[in-house]
């Protein structure tokens, strides 16, 4: 699993790059479990683009960040899923409590001004 | 269809889960299974690889986990078997969101069980589980004309 960072304010931008299964799981919530701790990052942006495999380990870090993040009133949101990735994450009910995005720009967008 | 039978014994380490998956999706492509067949299948091996280690080992990477494959004319069997803790309540363990850690979903089974057309679960406390799955392949129709 391969991560590309990007912080801007209080938002991390994390690019993930592999399978996001019970091996790879532990580096993502690492990640992302820093920067809220450090940083206080209260938005997480997943790009999971290049993600090829997910199984209910990979869904487990997803909904462990959103947990840990609401009572911070912080927010999850992912972006461009591959459709067969996708799949998986909607049979799980994933969509039903948290954002997706077409891509970055929409998820940035979406919380900001207004 | 030939019959064919693989078996891979291996450590219980988070590594071997992905390793598991290339064997699943091997196997699916020489079956001529579709793409979307072949992600199922892995996600179904994956979740019960991955109970195996995280449940029935505990994390604890000294173990060992036995995956055999099975293949007749019209099914692929696959049995996962581990010699570890073994499950208190199968019936409960089996039930969507149901998870003894808070991190995870509880949607291990709920794959398994959506992405195969068998599953049976048999599981002895202190002795181990077996996970076994039957996906049943579509006998290539006779063209006659």
């Amino acid at each position: 699993m391969k991560l590309g960072k990007k912080i801007e304010r209080l938002t991390l931008l994390l690019r993930l790059d592999g399978e996001l299964d019970m091996n790879t799981a532990s580096i993502v919530r690492q990640a992302i479990d820093v920067e809220i701790e450090k940083r206080g990052i209260r938005t997480v942006i997943l790009n999971l683009q290049d993600v090829r495999f997910v199984d209910s380990s990979g869904l487990g870090v997803i909904i462990g960040r959103y947990k840990k993040l609401l009572p911070l009133g912080g927010n999850i949101k992912i972006t461009n899923v591959p459709p067969h990735i996708y799949k998986i994450m909607e049979l799980s009910g994933l969509p039903k409590i948290i954002s997706f995005y077409v891509d970055e720009a929409h998820a940035y967008e979406e919380g900001r001004g207004a | 269809m030939k019959t064919n039978q693989l078996n891979l014994t291996f450590s219980s380490i988070p590594e071997n889960v992905s390793i598991t998956r290339l064997l699943i999706a091997s196997v699916g492509a020489q079956l001529d299974l579709p793409l979307n067949d072949i992600e199922e299948l892995k996600v179904a091996v994956s979740e019960a690889v991955s109970n195996a280690i995280i449940h029935g080992y505990k994390n604890n990477p000294s173990h060992i986990v036995y995956l055999d494959l099975n293949i007749t004319g019209d099914s692929l069997k696959i049995v996962v078997k581990d010699e570890g803790c073994g499950i208190t309540d199968i019936d409960q363990a089996m039930q969507p969101a149901f998870s003894t850690d808070p991190e995870r979903m509880g949607l291990g089974f709920v794959f398994m069980q959506s992405f195969m057309d068998e599953l049976q679960v048999d599981s002895t406390l202190e002795v181990g589980t077996t996970v076994t799955m039957i996906k049943h392949l579509k006998q290539t129709p006779i063209v006659s004309h």
